[in-house]
């Protein structure tokens, strides 16, 4: 019996089939899962053509709103919206609690394991990890030997994605470290949904993601509390032309802290200060969203015009806190990804909670042969490469871009990995005005700070086109509001 | 704040300020033509309006005639003209979006929507099929984002940027209000006084937003008598002199200079401009000229926008003392 008997042409998921998937919503044809029923009983309530309308009032909201990001190559308009389906991803109470668990633990570890590898390299003299392995990555900054960040956090900010396979066990796919992007879609989704299913959400018991800001602008007063009462904290965008550009200026924002560019700051007589109306003012923390490349034009690129002069003395100094601390990305190289595992065991003596996916590093002369032999059935990942790109999807591909990668993967094994191909989990999107299954992946956020934090929800990354597996939002993917369940 | 953003949001104020003046001159002419008598209709009434901008060779090399047609693409579309509505609101917009974190949201979005709506396809089509309309509606946008910049942005340094901006671009663009009538008419000094000539002076107030401000001080129509409103008066939101003395206060505020003081270049010359225009009678402009009063203040205007860059917005500041 629908809700509103008034529904003269209700919704509903009559013809939605989870077939052999993994579905978020259903656990078997019409029949969704306990913790969804609520959600699935109120779509089934409204008339069809008021959600396609809270549809397209929620894309005109994010239009209006500007929310945005810009791609890279593509002449007409630089930005684009992304794209946002209303349906949202639910997640339950007890998986939560292992999700948040599991990136707690993985990012511990993974800090350690980042001041070793600069420092004492314990771990390589205990054999765990090769030395080459770590020299050869490409990530890895001989520039950050010997560095002590602040209070000994390296990776204050991770987004780290998840996927979920046909069985339903979650992996870990990738740990991201080098400042990842995407948490102002997660607020800016809840921001919206909340607007477009006011009741549903209501009913829900949902839990905010709203402390984001707050929990960030602490992390950052943590770095220096010790010597400032008041610390000047900044975030450091390469600019307007930036793809995460709109996510910068609205993290600024919700903090209240300026947003600069590399050119609003100088370095003078061992400190950090930015150009403001009134002369120059010391900055104590910064959040930069510059790659680690174009920080500093003394220290690593010497044609960045992005960054700032002199940067990397005040930091090793303790002058000024950096967050992320550069050099982070050795941590999450794909092919070290593969040792996470072992990295895990090593420092804290446990089991990952969450798992890593199977993972056949090139370098390995028997890998190499399964990644050669199985091309038309594995993904191979360049191990530096992120957004999608670089990426070989065996089973989708062309037998011409399977002889590309062949030929690159002989030419510089280090550089590739290969993993099964994932029969990635699905739900419903709205297309049209019906729905039909669509892979997801989950990027939560994990802000490293006296705690460590996980953001309750994250990113969930749709992949709009049908069939596809890409969720990047460069690769025509989209994304959901994310709600986590009391 | 920093120098970069105090840049930026001038600018942004600026150009939303110029684009709400274009759509006034072309409102100030349509209403002209509708009023002018037929012999008139011969002649193109759309010159003054390439004229008062100061780049007729641009727009003789890219457009030809001043017709209406080419008139209006010219102000309101030219991609190419740095002055076009569709430019000005579009580098607001750029502004606006390098500083999104220091003005509210609803700025942002009413900015944003703007910016959307001119780029438009239909925009073009409104703007000729209806540009009475059109018009009305692009000024109607500049005020809705005037008040929403004056009810939710906090009213600290960044605001008092945007005031700044605001009010030197306007009171340059008063000025050049005035010369569209002046041109208009001057060449046939026998209107002057007639009844037609009253019909015009309304329509130009009517277009301001002045004539129910000027009937309440003011019995009759005489170029005397709108000049000396649009050009003295303390208290309306348009005239140079009201837009020169809050524009003075706004940069007292930034610097934090008692009024009749100062501790900048760019502060010394608005103080001295904003003085001629406080103490100054219309018999004295009149028998200056008006023409020369209106070229001096576009070019002591220009001045303090450079002196301004110099002090606040230029990268080469100094570390504190």
């Amino acid at each position: 019996m629908p809700l509103n008997p008034h529904a003269s042409n209700p919704m509903n998921f009559k013809s939605y089939s989870p077939k052999y998937f993994y579905d978020e919503y259903f656990e078997g044809f019409q029949a969704p899962r306990p913790f969804i029923k609520p959600l699935v009983d109120r779509i089934e309530s409204l008339d069809r053509g008021d959600l396609v309308h809270r549809q397209r009032a929620a894309e005109n909201a994010l239009f209006h709103l500007g929310i945005t990001f810009n791609v890279y190559g593509e002449q007409d308009g630089v930005e684009k919206i992304f794209p946002f389906d209303i349906l949202p991803r639910i997640i339950n109470s007890d998986e939560w609690d292992l999700i948040e668990r599991g990136l707690k633990q993985r990012i511990y570890a993974l800090n350690l394991f980042l001041d070793d590898v600069y420092n004492d390299e314990k771990i390589i003299k205990d054999g765990v990890i090769s030395k080459e392995i770590i020299l050869s990555s490409g990530a890895y900054l001989e520039q950050c030997r010997g560095l002590k960040p602040p209070k000994g956090i390296w990776c204050h900010i991770s987004g780290v994605d998840l996927v979920r396979n046909e069985s339903g066990q979650i992996y870990v796919l990738e740990d991201n470290l080098r400042c990842p992007s995407g948490v102002s879609y997660v607020l800016g989704n809840r921001l919206i949904l909340k607007q477009t299913l006011p009741r549903i959400f209501d009913t829900m018991r949902v839990r905010p993601v709203d402390n984001y800001p707050n929990s960030l602008l602490d992390a950052m007063d943590y770095l220096v509390s010790d010597s400032l009462p008041d610390p000047t904290k900044v975030i450091l965008t390469p600019g307007i032309f930036n793809s995460a550009y709109f996510e910068h200026s609205f993290l600024a924002r919700e903090m209240g802290i300026e947003l600069v560019e590399g050119s609003d700051l100088t370095v003078q007589d061992g400190l950090v200060y930015m150009k403001t109306t009134k002369g120059l003012q010391r900055v104590d923390s910064i959040y930069r969203r510059i790659d680690d490349d174009f920080l500093d034009p003394n220290c690593f690129r010497p044609d960045s015009v992005l960054g700032v002069p002199g940067l990397m003395d005040v930091y090793r100094n303790g002058r000024v806190a950096l967050i992320n601390a550069p050099g982070t990305g050795v941590a999450d190289d794909k092919a070290i990804y593969s040792y996470v595992p072992d990295i895990i065991k090593y420092y804290l003596n446990e089991d990952p909670i969450i798992p890593n996916v199977p993972t056949y590093l090139c370098e390995k002369e028997k890998d190499r042969q399964h990644v050669l032999a199985n091309l038309n059935r594995l993904v191979v990942k360049e191990v530096n490469a992120s957004g999608g790109y670089g990426m070989l999807i065996g089973p989708h591909a062309t037998d011409e871009m399977r002889n590309l990668f062949r030929e690159k993967i002989l030419a510089n094994p280090r550089n590739y990995i290969g993993q099964p191909t994932l029969s990635l989990s699905r739900m419903p999107v709205l297309v049209k005005r019906h729905f039909e299954g669509r892979h997801v992946d989950l990027r939560p956020f994990v802000i490293y700070g006296e705690d460590i934090y996980v953001l309750p929800g994250g990113l969930t990354r749709v992949a709009l086109k049908k069939g596809s597996l890409v969720v990047n939002s460069s690769q025509g993917g989209g994304s959901k509001d994310t709600w986590v369940l009391y | 704040m920093l120098s970069r953003v105090a840049n930026s949001i001038f600018w942004m104020s600026t150009y939303l300020e110029r684009a709400e003046n274009v759509a006034r001159f072309i409102r100030v002419n349509l209403q002209l033509i509708l009023d002018l008598p037929l012999e008139f209709k011969k002649e193109s009434h759309w010159k003054p309006l390439v004229h008062i901008t100061g780049d007729e060779s641009y727009f003789q090399e890219h457009f030809g005639d001043a017709t209406m047609e080419n008139v209006i693409q010219w102000h309101t579309f030219d991609p190419n003209y740095p002055n076009s509505i569709l430019n000005c609101v579009q580098n607001a917009r750029e502004n606006a979006r390098s500083i999104r974190e220091i003005i509210s949201s609803e700025m942002w979005e009413q900015i944003n929507t703007f910016y959307q709506e001119m780029i438009h396809p239909e925009a073009k089509e409104k703007a000729f099929k209806d540009p009475f309309s059109f018009y009305k509606k692009v000024l109607l946008t500049c005020h809705l984002l005037s008040g929403i910049t004056d009810h939710t942005m906090h009213h600290d340094q960044p605001w008092r940027y945007f005031r700044l901006g605001r009010l030197l671009e306007r009171a340059d663009k008063t000025s050049r209000i005035l010369d569209v009538k002046y041109f208009l008419l001057l060449p046939k000094m026998e209107y002057v006084g007639t009844s037609i000539d009253n019909i015009q002076w309304a329509a130009l107030l009517k277009s301001i937003s002045a004539f129910e401000a000027y009937r309440k001080k003011y019995r009759t129509y005489s170029p005397n008598n709108v000049a000396e409103f649009l050009l003295l008066n303390r208290d309306f939101p348009r005239s140079i002199n009201y837009c020169l003395i809050k524009a003075e206060q706004s940069l007292n505020s930034i610097t934090g200079s008692s009024f009749g003081t100062f501790n900048y270049p760019a502060e010394q010359l608005l103080g001295k401009l904003r003085s001629r225009f406080s103490y100054i009678t219309i018999e004295e402009i009149m028998n200056y000229g008006l023409h020369e009063l209106l070229d001096s203040l576009q070019f002591d205007l220009n001045a303090i926008g450079s002196s301004i860059y110099e002090s606040f917005f230029s990268p080469d500041v100094k570390k504190p003392g």
